[in-house]
């Protein structure tokens, strides 16, 4: 067995625990939350080894040093994502004694690893050119992955204060969440259509921005344009609709707004200063060592620099009067936005909008 | 200060002292930063058409562009507007922290105090227990668990009746992590200003062989004295096993001071050369066209006898030993072949340089064929000799980024105080304790109370544990 077969079993693994959270959030039997828990630990398991394996087989090959963990292209970060991201919510599950979260996090991780199969990016052991043979990059993109799995959770948490919280249809916090869901599962359906329209075996970011939406919003039909609008929007207006719906399930965990909150604002806290240090300080020592300018503006880091404004915002406006709850809760929610698009957005969209020529 | 008007100074004062201004900075900064990563930056205008007319359309763009202009957001991170962001930004950071300091510096050197036992409900973390023993017996067991609980001074006083109380604070000081994380930015900040006023940002494209006692300037391409010379004495591409991929790119230098050689030293990407505060690093490679350079290759002739010799395109040499000579006559710095087996060059660069040799014994042809330097088989001739091809130097030149700054120590200084401002700042806390201990009978009631102004369930669990192994001892 080698590591990509490993890792399509840990997959499966992950997309079952997900729909049996879902399915335990929905009736709360015992044995269905065992065997949600039961999935993730072995996948889990399953995933650190293929981890292993993917170490070792770099190393054989010769493509890689002893030294070099596998996480240095865009799949094998989204990997290790994913790893630390589940690590993380056993953490809190063994701790909390609560499973609820499971249902909001383990779409996380199945969104993530669906785009790897969405997109069809490479899967191949790629030897590392010089610049990225850095032991300041390596702890770099190991403690950046680390914190936006932090950063991943406190998302859920701030979403589950939120969806908690929201009394009236027409207040902001409302409309802000249900669009930010609606939106979410837009990009998702979209993404699933270009999958199923163009099987894209795509292996480079070129393809990436070629298909992506393809099949909707960027269809060549004006037609499919005009009914994939439509459709988003109808879709949106819907979970507007029966938003609150959701509110009754999260409101019968034993997961207060309180403790939410509180947990939004630790999981910020462990994020914030490993973000700073691994995201921001290491990359900057890292590019001073492998060019002599520690910074440069450059799109992604300047995104990373927007990412830690918004999380200083959030640290900042909880210590202000009146900004409890609600408020900082979406700073949380925007503050992982801002964390997908420097990790993706930079490269996919600002690539493309840049890319001369063959686009359009 | 009286209630009724401040004047301007004061006003201005608590404005920068105000969270609120900071939000406001986050976001503007934030908010307007974006568009720097949209609008490529210091870009030739048609690049960023191209982008305008993706997101405003064809016929607004160049309108769209001129506004942009205009207002300085094609080099926004340099413009007027965005340096007074960050300017208020750094004046905001330093009235707000000299604002609170005095407050925090009193509550850091402020000494515990006793608690006067009625204020014990006020307390976040309460606890009460019954011992075996008078509270004088208790005393030094007492004392050791707070000590092994990390709170080294210990202060004592008696209170009313059989009774005394125990009390010490530790992590008093964390309390300035906040401030430290404050002031590590501004250090940065002013590492920063520094490396833009008194720095040096440069490139040098150096051929092997060649001394330079200039760089040339990333701005304006004017030359830079260095006030020493350097050398390329060599240059090296390393790739991974048989494949185009480069794993390693290498330089050999030389650094030379008043006609002395003072510095020798081997630079790969991620290991450059620092010398009088100016630092090489390897960033690039490519090949000079039109130049003469030179094969080194070392000949073993049949019998084992081996030489090094270097010669041009052209020339002839000897393999030792024998009378045979052989004379270089092609070469291609990245030989291939194509489907009928012809040799053609398929790129300029040195990926797989081949030299093509022709043989003589006194004056009649013997054999000819490619040697290329990465691959060995190809080194080996019918008769047993080796010309192993070692390089071919002096057509490539070595990209070097040259840099100084004299104020990247002070942000590295700044990374560091900023790492400890942040632990000290969420990872750490000011923790109180005070023990009361009352008669009662023949027992004791101790009474525990506590307070850490972060991460208090950590501290309660640490107190609960100090508990269960009190009643253990006791
Ligand atoms: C990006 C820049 C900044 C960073 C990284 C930063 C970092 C921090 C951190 C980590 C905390 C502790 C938060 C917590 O305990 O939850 C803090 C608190 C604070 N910051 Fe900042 N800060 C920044 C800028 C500013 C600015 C511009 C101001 C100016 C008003 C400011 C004022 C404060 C204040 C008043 C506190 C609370 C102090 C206290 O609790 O006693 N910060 N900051």
């Amino acid at each position: 067995m080698d590591n990509s077969t490993l890792f399509g079993i840990a997959t499966i693994g992950y997309i079952l625990a997900m729909v049996t959270y879902i399915i335990y959030f929905a009736f709360r039997n015992k044995t269905v939350g065992i065997i949600a828990t039961t999935f993730t630990v072995s996948s889990f398991v399953a995933q650190t080894a293929a981890f292993f394996m993917r170490w070792y087989e770099g190393y054989e090959m010769g493509l890689r040093s002893f030294w070099r963990p596998p996480i240095s292209n865009l799949y094998e970060s989204i990997i290790f994502f994913v790893w630390c991201l589940i690590l993380g919510y056993l953490i809190i599950e063994f701790k909390y004694k609560n499973r609820s979260f499971g249902a909001f996090v383990t779409p996380i991780a199945g969104l993530a690893l669906a785009f790897i199969e969405m997109t069809g990016m490479s899967k191949e052991i790629e030897p590392l050119v010089p610049a990225l043979q850095s032991n300041w990059l390596l702890a770099h993109v190991t403690m950046s992955f680390i914190s936006y799995s932090v950063f991943a959770l406190s998302f859920a948490t701030a979403l589950m204060y939120l969806i908690e919280k929201s009394e009236d249809k027409k207040h902001w916090t409302y409309i802000f969440w249900t669009v930010s869901l609606g939106i979410l599962l837009v990009l998702l359906i979209g993404m699933g259509l270009d999958y199923l329209k163009f099987h894209v075996v795509a292996t480079s970011a070129t393809n990436i921005r070629n298909f992506l939406f393809k099949a909707t919003f960027r269809s060549d039909s004006p037609v499919i344009v005009a009914v994939s609008w439509l459709g988003a929007i109808g879709l949106i207006a819907l979970i507007w609709a029966y938003g609150h719906k959701l509110k009754k399930i999260v409101a019968a965990f034993n997961l207060s707004p309180e403790i939410l909150d509180e947990l939004t604002y630790k999981l910020i806290a462990i994020g914030f200063p490993i973000f700073t240090l691994g995201g921001l300080i290491f990359g900057a020592i890292w590019a001073d060592q492998a060019w002599g300018v520690y910074w440069s503006w450059d799109p992604k880091e300047t995104w990373s620099l927007i990412t830690w404004f918004v999380y200083a915002f959030f640290l900042h406006a909880r210590l202000m009067r009146g900004w409890r709850g609600n408020k900082v809760a979406v700073v949380a929610v925007i503050g992982f936005v801002t964390v997908v698009f420097t990790y993706l957005g930079v490269n996919l969209l600002l690539s493309g909008l840049h890319s001369y020529g063959s686009l359009s | 200060m009286s209630e009724k008007k401040k004047n301007l100074i004061d006003r201005v004062w608590d404005l920068f002292a105000s969270l609120k201004l900071a939000i406001i900075l986050f976001s503007l900064i934030a908010l307007t930063s974006i568009v720097g990563t949209i609008i490529e930056q210091n870009a030739e205008p048609e690049k960023n058409l191209i982008v305008l007319k993706r997101l405003v359309g064809e016929d607004f763009a160049p309108t769209a562009y001129r506004i942009l202009e205009a207002m300085g957001f094609m080099d926004m991170y340099r413009s007027w507007w965005f340096i007074t962001f960050l300017a208020l930004f750094a004046a905001n950071l330093i009235i707000c922290s000299l604002d609170r300091l005095p407050r925090i510096l009193k509550l850091v050197k402020e000494p515990i105090k006793p608690i006067s036992p009625e204020k014990i409900s006020a307390f976040p973390i309460k606890k009460e227990i019954r011992l075996n023993g008078t509270p004088e017996t208790l005393k030094d067991t007492l004392i050791t668990s707070l000590r092994k609980l990390g709170f080294k001074a210990l202060n004592n006083s008696s209170m009313e009746g059989e009774g005394y109380q125990l009390y010490a604070q530790k992590g008093n000081w964390t309390r300035l992590g906040v401030y430290i994380t404050h002031l590590s930015i501004l250090v940065i900040m002013i590492g920063a200003v520094i490396g833009i006023f008194f720095g040096f940002k440069g490139y040098l494209n150096l051929p092997e062989g060649y001394t330079s006692d200039v760089a040339y300037s990333r701005n304006n391409g004017q030359p830079h004295k260095l006030g020493f010379s350097i050398r390329c004495d060599d240059f090296d591409v390393e790739f991974y096993g048989m494949s185009e991929m480069p794993k390693d790119y290498r330089s050999w230098l030389t650094v030379f001071k008043n006609g002395q050689i003072v510095m020798r030293k081997m630079i790969e990407v991620n290991e450059p050369l620092k010398f009088e505060g100016y630092t090489f690093y390897q960033s690039s490679y490519g090949v000079l066209s039109n130049t003469q350079g030179y094969f080194i290759f070392k000949v073993t002739g049949p019998g084992g006898k081996s030489e090094t010799i270097t010669k041009q395109f052209g020339e002839t040499f000897t393999i030792p030993g024998t009378n045979i000579v052989g004379k270089i006559v092609d070469y291609s710095p990245a030989l291939a072949l194509d489907q009928s087996g012809r040799a053609y060059t398929y790129t300029n660069m040195m990926n797989n340089p081949a030299v093509y040799i022709e043989f003589t014994e006194n004056g009649k042809p013997k054999y000819s064929g490619w040697i290329l330097r990465r691959y060995p088989k190809t080194w080996r001739l019918p008769d047993g000799s080796v010309i192993q091809f070692i390089d071919y130097w002096g057509v490539q030149y070595t990209g070097l980024q040259v840099r100084k700054d004299p104020g990247v120590w002070i942000v590295y200084l700044g990374c560091i105080i900023m790492g400890v401002g942040l632990y000290m700042a969420f990872f750490m806390s000011h923790r109180r304790i005070w023990v009361l201990v009352r008669k009662d009978g023949k027992h004791s009631t101790v009474n525990i109370l506590a307070t850490a102004n972060k991460n208090r369930p950590a501290f309660e669990r640490k107190i609960e544990a100090f508990i269960s192994q009190l009643k253990k001892e006791v």
